[in-house]
C-alpha cells in the first residue's frame, strides 16, 4: 500500500463515490428483488452482500481513507450495506413463507380415509348395565354384595322363608347339582334362583343398619327363547335398618327409575305375594317407550308393553321378619325393605333389544356399538 | 282361576256398566294378579236359534259322509218353513234339538254366514258345534244336541250364555281361597265396598250316626271329613246347560252330572270333593297313611306304588283315592249307559260325598312325588277353609237332588278333629309402622274385619283370623291386609338415609378394570352359559385327572350334552368365536370374565340347617364347605387379524404373542407383574403356550395360561387357523397384588444409552436373558427394552441374537461414559453367566 497522500480527495475513489455506492445499491436491490427462489437469492447474497461483493469491497477501502473522510464513507456504506441486508431478509422470509406454503400443499391428505387399524373393543351391555345401576345405589350410600352361583338350597330357599314342599319353592324352575353319594336333588345344592340368598348371606354376615345391592348371573331352567333365558341376571336390593317402611322402598324405587330412566319416570306398587317379604309387592314402572300413550289406543300400539302402560319390573316387599331370624337379625327392632329384578328384560326396552337370544350369543355385531359404557 | 263375571255377580252386586276390564283393575289393585280377560261371545250376533231336525238325507259320493237336512226353527227364519241345511257332523239324529246359525249371523272370528252352494245343495245357514261359537271343549266332538225340552225357535246366544267375559287370575301361593268364586267374590266386595253374599252360608244339618261309616285312623293328615249320602238319583240326568257353561267357561269340562256337581261346588266354595258311587264301596271309608308297597290305580289310568308317607282314602279292599289328590279307578262314578236289549239306563244311582279337610304339606308331597297335580291338590296345597266343608257337602247334595230326583239320606256323617282358630296379638299402629302411613287405628281394625277377622282391644288388636285365611300367621301378614286394601298405590315416596358408604371394594374396582382395560385392548365382551360337557374337554385334548376334568353336574341340565358346570372359560368363548366366524366375522377378539366352579372333590351333602336361629359359624362354615371353589376367571379367544391391512399398510394377525400380551393387561391392572414362562398344557400347542407365573406371600403360584391352540384341537373344534386363547384365575392375580403402587423417582439427570446385542442358545428364553441382564446392570438401569430377535447363518446354528437397548441414569449425577459402559459390561457379564450369551461382535 502507499504512503498516506494527504491531498488524497476521498471522492476520487471510485468505489466510495455516493453515485457509485448509489449504482451497486440498485443492482443489489433489484437482484434481491429479482430472485425467484430461495436458490436464486442465495446466489444473489453471495453476489451482492458477500465478502467479496461491490460494497464489501468499497467498505474495505474506506481504512485507506484519511481520517476526516473515513465517517463520511463509512455512513454512506453502512446505510447501503444495511439496505441491502434489509432487503434480503424480507425477501428472505417472503420465498420462505412461499415454500412453506408450497410444502403444505403437496403434504395435503385425504382426510376423509378410513383408519379401521385396530378395530375397538366393547363391553358386554348387561356388564356395564349391572355397573350403571350399581352406581345409583352406591351413590346413596350403599354397597355392592356379591356371591356365589351355585349355592346351597338353605340360602337360596330356606333362609327366605321357602319352607320344604311350599309350593313357592316350585314356582321357581330350579337346577339341581349333583351330589356325592346322594341321588336325585337330594345334594342340597342348586344353581342360584334369584338374587336373593345373597341377602340371607350379608344378613348373616353383617350388623344392621345393612344397605347392599347384589348384581349377578341367576340361572332358571327355561329353554332360551326371544324372552327367557335359562342364564339370566338380576340387581338385588336389601335395606335393613330401625324404622324403615314401605314409603322408603316407593322412594327408592322411585329414584332408581328416575336416575335410569329420566326424571319424569314413577313407579306403581300391586300386592303380589313372595316368601321372603311381607307385605310383598310387584313394582311396575311407566313404559320407557309409549309413556302411557298406547293405553285404550289402538292406532298406537306399543309392543314394549302390550299397550298396558306399565312393565314389571321385579318383585318387592319388606324383608319377612321370618328372614331376618333366620339370619340373626332381631325383627323386634330391626325392619328393612328388598328388591330383585331382571336386569335383561329392563336392557331389553331400555336400548329396543327385540331379541333375548342376542344378549347371549357373543356376536360382535351387537355387542360392539355398545362401548365401554352404557 | 277362570272367573266367568257372570257368575261372579251372582255373589256381588257389581255396577251393571262395569265391564271386565273394570273389575282386573279393581282386582289388581287389591292384589288378585288378573293376567287376562276374555271376552267370549265378541262379535257374535244372531240369528243363532234352537231347531229341531225334521229329516235328514244321506248324500253319496263325497269324500266325507255328508248330510241334507230340514230343521224347523220355528218362526226365527221369517217364514216358518222347514230350514235347509247342509251338515258334514253325524252325532245327531231325527228328532234332535240342535243349534243353527242363519244366514246374516256372524261367528266369532269374523265368520259371516250367508246361504250359499255346497255338495251340490243350497245350505241356508249351519248346525253348529260348540266350538264354532267359541265355547270350549264340550267333549263331544260334534255338533251340540240340546236338551229335548229346549223350546225351538228361541235364542241361542242367550240360551247357551254365549256372550261373556272371564277373568283369568294367576292366584298367588299364598291366596288359596282366591281359588273359588267365593273367596274371589268376597276381594271384589271389598274392592267395591259393595256387600258379599256368601255362598257357603247354607243350613246343614247336625252330624248324627246314621251316616255313612268313616274311619280316620291319621287325624293329623286330615283333619276332617264329612260323608253324605244321596240315594235314588236318575242314572240319566244330564247336567243342564248352565251348569256346563259353568264349568266351560272355567275351563273344565263336563262329564257326567254327579262329576260336574262337584268341580262345579269346588269353583264356587273352593272345597275339593269326591263322589262315590255306593255301590262301589265295600265296607266303611277310612283314611290313613299307606303301607309301604300298596298300589293304585288313579282315575288317569295310572297304576301307582305309594309311600308311606301318602294319605289315602280306603274301604275294606284297601285304597280308593290318593286322598285331596286324585280318586281311585276302583270307584268311579259311571255315566249312565242304556242296555242295548232292554233300553234301560244302567248307572250310578247312589252317591256317597265326601268333603275332607287335608294337611297341606301332605298333600304337596304325594302330589309332587306322584308328579300329579290335580285340581284337588293346588286347593288343598294351598290351604282350604275347613269350615267350608260340611257347607260344600250340603250344595252338593241339594244340587244333586235338584237335578238330578235323588233323596237326601237323613245320615250325616262329620268327623272333626278338634281345632281353634287362630288368634295374633299386634298393637294397632303396627300397619301403620310397616308403611309409614298415618292409617290409624279405626281403619286398621275396619279393613281387617272386611278380611274377615275378628278384632277386639284398643291399642293391642286380639285378631282372630277367619278360616279360609291359612295364610295370616304373623303380624306382617295383617299389615300387609290393611295397606293393600288401602291401596298400594297410596303409599308415599320417601327415602331413608343410610350411613355413609364406602362405594367399591378392590375387587369389584378390579373386576371393573378388568373388563374396560380387555375392551380397550380390542377384545369385544362375550357372556357365555356355563354349561359343558365331556365332549368338549375331549375335543380340547384335556387329560384324564385334570382338574379341569372334575366337574359340577346338573340333575337336570337343558340338554343331556351339557350337563356339566365350566372349569374353563375357553369352550364358552370358542364357542361364540365359531358363532361368529360362522357368520362371516373372521378377524376376531373376545373376552369373558366369570366364575367357573371347581369342586374340590371333598364336598359333603349340604347340610339342611334352621331357620328359627342364625346359623352357627361353624354350621354356616359346614355348609359352605358343600358348595364348590368358584374363582372369577377371565379369558380371551382371538384369530383372524388383530390389526387390519389397509391404506396405510400391511395388517398384523393374532397371535400367541396378543394371548401372552392380554394376560399381562389383565395383571397389569391388578398391578402385578406377570413372569412369563414356557409352558405346555391343552389346549395349546405346545411349542407355543406359556405359562403366567405370580407370588402369593413369597410362593410362587400358576395363575393362567396363553397361546396358540393345539393344531389337533383346532381340527376337532373345527377353529379357524391359529386360533389363539389365554385364560387367567382373577382371584389368584388379586392374591398377588401388593397395596398401593409406590410411586417411581423421576431423575432428570441425562439419560445415557448403550445397545448391546447377545448371542444365546436359542433354546434360552428371553425372560431369562433380561432377568439377568437385570441383575448385573444394577441400580443404574432405568430401562431395557429388547428390540430385535435375529437367527440365521451370521449367528450361527441353533443359535439367535437378542438385541436390547439400555438406558442408564442416576439419581444424582450425570452419568459419564465409563459409568454407563461398565454398567453395561456387568450386565452382559451377569447374562453370561446364567445363560451363556455372548456379546455379539
Amino acid at each position: 500500500m502507499s504512503a498516506p497522500n494527504k491531498s488524497y480527495d476521498p471522492v476520487e475513489v471510485e468505489a466510495l463515490k455516493p453515485e457509485e455506492i448509489a449504482r451497486r445499491t440498485d443492482e443489489a436491490l433489484a437482484a434481491v428483488a429479482a430472485a425467484a427462489d430461495l436458490e436464486a437469492l442465495r446466489e444473489v447474497k453471495a453476489a451482492h452482500a458477500g465478502d467479496r461483493s461491490p460494497l464489501a469491497l468499497a467498505n474495505r477501502e474506506i481504512g485507506a481513507l484519511p481520517p476526516h473522510a473515513k465517517a463520511d464513507a463509512g455512513k454512506r456504506v453502512g446505510q447501503a450495506r444495511g439496505r441491502v441486508n434489509q432487503a434480503f431478509k424480507a425477501r428472505q422470509e417472503e420465498l420462505e413463507a412461499e415454500r412453506d406454503a408450497r410444502v403444505l400443499v403437496e403434504e395435503a391428505v385425504d382426510v376423509t380415509l378410513p383408519f379401521d387399524r385396530t378395530p375397538a373393543g366393547a363391553r358386554h351391555p348387561l356388564a356395564s348395565f349391572m355397573e350403571r345401576v350399581a352406581d345409583v345405589f352406591v351413590a346413596m350410600g350403599y354397597e355392592v354384595a356379591e356371591g356365589p352361583e351355585v349355592e346351597a338350597e338353605w340360602f337360596n330357599f330356606d333362609a327366605l322363608n321357602f319352607v320344604p314342599d311350599h309350593p313357592a319353592r316350585q314356582m321357581q324352575d330350579t337346577f339341581f347339582v349333583q351330589g356325592e353319594g346322594t341321588k336325585g336333588d337330594e345334594s342340597g345344592v342348586v344353581l342360584r334362583t334369584h338374587t336373593s340368598p345373597v341377602q340371607a348371606r350379608t344378613l348373616v354376615d353383617r350388623e344392621p343398619p345393612v344397605y347392599v345391592v347384589c348384581p349377578g348371573r341367576v340361572y332358571r331352567t327355561d329353554e332360551l327363547d326371544a324372552t327367557h333365558s335359562p342364564v339370566f341376571h338380576q340387581i338385588e336390593l336389601l335395606a335393613v335398618d330401625e324404622g324403615l317402611t314401605m314409603a322408603d322402598l316407593k322412594g327408592t324405587l322411585d329414584h332408581m327409575v328416575q336416575a335410569l330412566f329420566g326424571p319424569d319416570m314413577t313407579t306403581r306398587l300391586r300386592p303380589n305375594y313372595f316368601p321372603f317379604t311381607e307385605p310383598s309387592a310387584e313394582m311396575d314402572m311407566v313404559c320407557y317407550v309409549c309413556r302411557g300413550a298406547s293405553v285404550g289406543n289402538p292406532d298406537r300400539p306399543c309392543r314394549t308393553c302390550s299397550s298396558e302402560g306399565w312393565i314389571e319390573l321385579g318383585g318387592c316387599g319388606m324383608v319377612n321378619p321370618r328372614v331376618l331370624t333366620a339370619c340373626g337379625v332381631d325383627p323386634e327392632k330391626y325392619s328393612g325393605f328388598a328388591f330383585g329384578f331382571g336386569i335383561d328384560r329392563m336392557l331389553m326396552f331400555r336400548h329396543n333389544v327385540e331379541d333375548m337370544r342376542d344378549m347371549f350369543e357373543g356376536d360382535v355385531r351387537f355387542t360392539r356399538p355398545f362401548g365401554m359404557e352404557i | 282361576m277362570r272367573v266367568p263375571l257372570s257368575w261372579l255377580r251372582e255373589y256381588v252386586d257389581l255396577p251393571a256398566t262395569e265391564t271386565g276390564r273394570d273389575v282386573q283393575t279393581k282386582l289388581v289393585a287389591v292384589g288378585l294378579e288378573v293376567e287376562t280377560v276374555e271376552k267370549l261371545g265378541e262379535g257374535l250376533t244372531g240369528p243363532l236359534v234352537v231347531g229341531q231336525v225334521l229329516t235328514i238325507e244321506e248324500l253319496e259320493g263325497f269324500k266325507k259322509p255328508i248330510r241334507f237336512c230340514t230343521v224347523d226353527v220355528g218362526d226365527a227364519n221369517g217364514t216358518g218353513e222347514p230350514q235347509e241345511i247342509v251338515c258334514g257332523a253325524r252325532n245327531f239324529a231325527v228328532g234332535d234339538k240342535v243349534v243353527v246359525v242363519l244366514p246374516g249371523a256372524v261367528l266369532p272370528g269374523d265368520f259371516k254366514i250367508a246361504a250359499r252352494k255346497t255338495y251340490g245343495k243350497k245350505s241356508h245357514g249351519m248346525i253348529c258345534s260348540g266350538d264354532e261359537l267359541g265355547m270350549g271343549d264340550d267333549g263331544t266332538d260334534g255338533i251340540i244336541v240340546l236338551p229335548p225340552e229346549t223350546e225351538v225357535g228361541s235364542d241361542a246366544i242367550a240360551l247357551l250364555q254365549l256372550v261373556d267375559e272371564v277373568l283369568d287370575i294367576a292366584v298367588t301361593p299364598d291366596r288359596g281361597y282366591c281359588l273359588s268364586l267365593r273367596g274371589v267374590a268376597r276381594e271384589a266386595a271389598t274392592a267395591y265396598g259393595l256387600p258379599l253374599r256368601d255362598p257357603a252360608l247354607l243350613d246343614v244339618p247336625p252330624p248324627n250316626s246314621a251316616g255313612y261309616a268313616v274311619k280316620v285312623s291319621d287325624p293329623i293328615g286330615c283333619g276332617r271329613f264329612t260323608a253324605r249320602t244321596v240315594s235314588g238319583l236318575n242314572p240319566e240326568a244330564r247336567s243342564p246347560i248352565w251348569l256346563q257353561r259353568r264349568l266351560q267357561k272355567a275351563g273344565m269340562r263336563p262329564v257326567s252330572l254327579a262329576v260336574d256337581l262337584t268341580n262345579y261346588v269346588m269353583l264356587e266354595l273352593g272345597q275339593p270333593l269326591h263322589a262315590y258311587d255306593r255301590a262301589t264301596l265295600q265296607g266303611p271309608i277310612g283314611v290313613r297313611r299307606a303301607t309301604g308297597g300298596e298300589k293304585i290305580t288313579t282315575l288317569d289310568g295310572v297304576k301307582r306304588v305309594l309311600d308311606t308317607e301318602d294319605l289315602v282314602i280306603t274301604d275294606d279292599r284297601g285304597p280308593i283315592g290318593l286322598a285331596g289328590v286324585m280318586g281311585g279307578a276302583n270307584t268311579e262314578i259311571a255315566r249312565g249307559v242304556s242296555d242295548p236289549e232292554t233300553g234301560e239306563v244302567r248307572g250310578t244311582t247312589d252317591v256317597v260325598i265326601e268333603a275332607a279337610h287335608f294337611d297341606a304339606l301332605s298333600i304337596a308331597r304325594t302330589a309332587r312325588r306322584h308328579k300329579l297335580s290335580s285340581e284337588a291338590s293346588r286347593r288343598f296345597e294351598r290351604g282350604v277353609d275347613p269350615q267350608a266343608a260340611s257347607a260344600a257337602a250340603q250344595r252338593t247334595v241339594d244340587l244333586l237332588v235338584l237335578l238330578a230326583g235323588g233323596t237326601a239320606e237323613p245320615g250325616v256323617t262329620e268327623i272333626v278333629s278338634p281345632s281353634a282358630p287362630r288368634t295374633l296379638t299386634i298393637p294397632a299402629s303396627h300397619p301403620d309402622e310397616v308403611a309409614g302411613v298415618e292409617y290409624g287405628r279405626e281403619t286398621v281394625v275396619r279393613r281387617l274385619q272386611q278380611v274377615g277377622c275378628d278384632v277386639y282391644g284398643q291399642d293391642e288388636l286380639v285378631v282372630t283370623v277367619p278360616s279360609w285365611r291359612p295364610d295370616l300367621t304373623d303380624p306382617n301378614d295383617l299389615a300387609e291386609e290393611v295397606i293393600r286394601l288401602e291401596g298400594y298405590e297410596n303409599l308415599p315416596s320417601t327415602l331413608p338415609l343410610p350411613p355413609a358408604g364406602r362405594g367399591l371394594t378392590e375387587r369389584q374396582r378390579l373386576h371393573r378394570r378388568v373388563g374396560r382395560a380387555l375392551a380397550g385392548a380390542g377384545y369385544v365382551e362375550a357372556l357365555n352359559y356355563p354349561f359343558m360337557g365331556a365332549a368338549v374337554l375331549d375335543q380340547l385334548g384335556i387329560e384324564a385327572g385334570d382338574a379341569r376334568r372334575r366337574t359340577v353336574t346338573l340333575v337336570n341340565p337343558l340338554s343331556d350334552e351339557e350337563p356339566d358346570l365350566r372349569t374353563t372359560l375357553i369352550p364358552g368363548l370358542l364357542g361364540a368365536l365359531r358363532r361368529n366366524d360362522g357368520r362371516g366375522t373372521h378377524d376376531l377378539a373376545l373376552f369373558e370374565t366369570g366364575q367357573v366352579f371347581l369342586p374340590t372333590g371333598d364336598e359333603k351333602p349340604a347340610v339342611r340347617l334352621p331357620v328359627d336361629r342364625r346359623p352357627t359359624d361353624e354350621e354356616i362354615a359346614e355348609l359352605n364347605a358343600a358348595l364348590p371353589a368358584q374363582p372369577r376367571h377371565a379369558a380371551v379367544v382371538l384369530t383372524g387379524a388383530r390389526e387390519q391391512a389397509g391404506w396405510w399398510g400391511k395388517g398384523h394377525p393374532a397371535t400367541w404373542a396378543d394371548a401372552v400380551e392380554a394376560g399381562r393387561t389383565v395383571a397389569r391392572e391388578a398391578g402385578v407383574e406377570l413372569t412369563v414362562r414356557q409352558d405346555q398344557l391343552a389346549p395349546w400347542h405346545p411349542g407355543r403356550c406359556a405359562a403366567f407365573v405370580v407370588t402369593v406371600g413369597g410362593a410362587e403360584e400358576v395363575v393362567g395360561h396363553a397361546g396358540e391352540l393345539h393344531p389337533r384341537v383346532i381340527k376337532a373344534l373345527g377353529l379357524p387357523e391359529r386360533t389363539c386363547a389365554m385364560e387367567i384365575d382373577l382371584d389368584r392375580v388379586e392374591a398377588a397384588a401388593d397395596g398401593p403402587l409406590r410411586a417411581p423417582r423421576i431423575s432428570s439427570f441425562p439419560v445415557a444409552t448403550q445397545d448391546v446385542a447377545l448371542i444365546v442358545d436359542a433354546s434360552v428364553p428371553a425372560a431369562a436373558v433380561e432377568t439377568a441382564l437385570r441383575s448385573g446392570a444394577g441400580e443404574l438401569l432405568e430401562s431395557l427394552r429388547l428390540f430385535d430377535v435375529f437367527s440365521g447363518e451370521q449367528v450361527g446354528a441353533g443359535k439367535k441374537s437378542l438385541a436390547y437397548a439400555l438406558r442408564f441414569r442416576a439419581a444424582d449425577r450425570t452419568l459419564t461414559a465409563e459409568e454407563a459402559s461398565a454398567a453395561r459390561d456387568a450386565a452382559v457379564a451377569a447374562a453370561a453367566e446364567h445363560t451363556g450369551a455372548v456379546l455379539r461382535g
